[in-house]
């Protein structure tokens, strides 16, 4: 399997774990990735607001470049994805009459998490599995845009998606049900706005705790920077003694199949969870 | 101008000129609304909004331009698209918050939120040079901006210790490519 591969801005910075641990995994299951050449941010979510044309070109010159090579091109993060499958759908639909005119099409983006949650690699993935995530006990938050608009993203049941779900039971840890894993966090409003979203964040963390679960699974950079960096001062205003770390699923991926370098991965959360982690023997 | 303000202060004459500049811009009519209200109850942001999403709505159909225009609601809307998958009418009302503050932010007039446009054109500003966001960078500038250089300082030094702040920004090889994008299509 090969795939060409757009880290995106964050995860070259706050989400360094996200990329490490994806590269990591792939190696393991075989999946060659081969980065963009020059790939060039996707604008999300500032370009969309502000101007509309711009956003799409700025999705557009990626996909454009990726057309050099016949590949798929894989996305971790779920605002790159969403806005890449925007620009694909109206470069085929005919954007400018100087951009993309021979623009084909032919490859496909593909989400990180869908990938992962691919009943072919879930298989190779189970007869990996070394070391079962025994006990414990996740929710899986989709969040927005890996989800949603059902139409680009073709997850039929976008209000309870399940994918992420099997993918944690075939690691062996215990997925839980919850009412919020297809909640907003905020995304980008969480920095010029935190007032208004903490109360997004609160609601999760409630929402986790209430299920009883010790830690969320997510596959966005956005979710997960907003869930482990705001939950702090929530935790303080309820006067709750702990916050939850959220992994991304390529971490657990890499620690089921015990990947070297997984503590590397997991000492960058702004959450600790290498306590959790030892106290159930996982690390 | 739908509204006529002479002796009838509250007098709103519906006109559809701004209901279907919206479609033009948006492909989105928003005639199909019949309020349901099932945007607005399930907005996760509608906490933040001065006009709720149904509302915004109704008023874009009345061509109440300048409610919507300057309204706080097109700015802290997360565009989670929540209200877009569940409308029973099938329209895209994240697409058409996007259409708004487009062209709220075109006409240079008062903003119904300070913040949060700001915060798009730094992030704009800081592709338009190097090609690629460069996190810190990015967010120093803002808060310079917004003399909020203090705000979450906290948050940013436990996030340097973690490793998560680059140092050194990253940049695509050929940023005039980038900046020719810009040109064009007039981004900041």
């Amino acid at each position: 399997m090969m795939f060409t591969y757009y880290p995106g801005c964050s995860l070259h910075g706050t989400a360094r774990e996200f990329g490490e641990s994806l590269q990591g995994i792939c190696k393991a299951l075989e999946v060659e990735l081969h980065e963009l050449e020059d790939w060039n941010c996707c604008g999300a979510s500032s370009g969309h607001a502000l101007n509309e044309k711009l956003s799409i070109a700025l999705a557009a010159r990626n996909l454009i470049i990726a057309e050099r090579d016949e590949r798929d091109i894989l996305v971790p993060c779920a605002a790159c994805y969403h806005r890449m499958k925007v620009a694909h759908k109206t470069l085929q639909q005919g954007f400018d009459r100087t951009m993309g005119e021979h623009y084909s099409g032919r490859n496909h983006v593909v989400l990180a998490m869908d990938l992962f949650s691919d009943r072919d690699i879930l298989a190779r993935i189970a007869e990996r599995v070394v070391k079962p995530l025994k006990d414990l006990r996740v929710v899986c938050y989709y969040g927005c845009l890996t989800v949603r608009p059902p139409d680009l993203t073709e997850v039929k049941d976008h209000e309870y998606p399940q994918h992420m779900e099997r993918l944690m039971g075939q690691l062996g840890a215990e997925p839980l049900p919850w009412s919020y894993k297809t909640d907003c966090c905020g995304g980008g409003l969480s920095l010029s706005r935190p007032e208004t979203t903490d109360r997004l964040i609160r609601t999760l963390y409630e929402g986790a705790l209430e299920a009883g679960a010790e830690a969320f699974v997510v596959g966005c950079p956005l979710c997960q920077v907003n869930i482990e960096a705001r939950q702090a001062e929530i935790v303080r205003e309820m006067g709750k003694g702990f916050s939850l770390p959220a992994f991304y699923f390529t971490e657990l991926i890499g620690l089921a199949l015990a990947i070297k370098g997984a503590e590397g991965w997991l000492k960058r959360h702004m959450v600790d969870p290498i306590f959790l982690l030892r106290s159930k023997g996982l690390l | 101008m739908a509204q006529k303000k002479s002796q009838h202060e509250h007098v709103v004459v519906p006109d559809n000129a701004f209901a279907h500049r919206v479609r033009k811009k948006t492909g989105e009519n928003v005639f199909q609304c019949y309020q349901c209200l099932k945007c607005s109850t399930g907005c996760p942001m509608a906490h933040a909004m001065d006009i709720l999403p149904h509302q915004l709505i109704k008023e874009v159909q009345l061509g109440l331009r300048e409610e919507v225009i300057s309204s706080r609601t097109i700015w802290v809307c997360a565009s989670c698209l929540t209200c877009s998958v569940r409308c029973p009418n099938k329209i895209d009302i994240a697409r058409v918050m996007d259409g708004l503050r487009q062209m709220a932010h075109a006409r240079k007039g008062r903003l119904g939120d300070e913040l949060v446009p700001l915060f798009h054109e730094t992030f704009l500003r800081s592709i338009r040079g190097r090609g690629r966001v460069y996190e810190i960078g990015m967010l120093m500038n803002y808060k310079f901006k917004t003399k909020q250089l203090f705000r979450d300082i906290g948050l940013g030094w436990r996030m340097f210790r973690k490793g998560k702040i680059r140092l050194l920004p990253s940049r695509v090889k050929k940023t005039k490519e980038i900046k020719d994008l810009f040109n064009k299509f007039r981004g900041v």
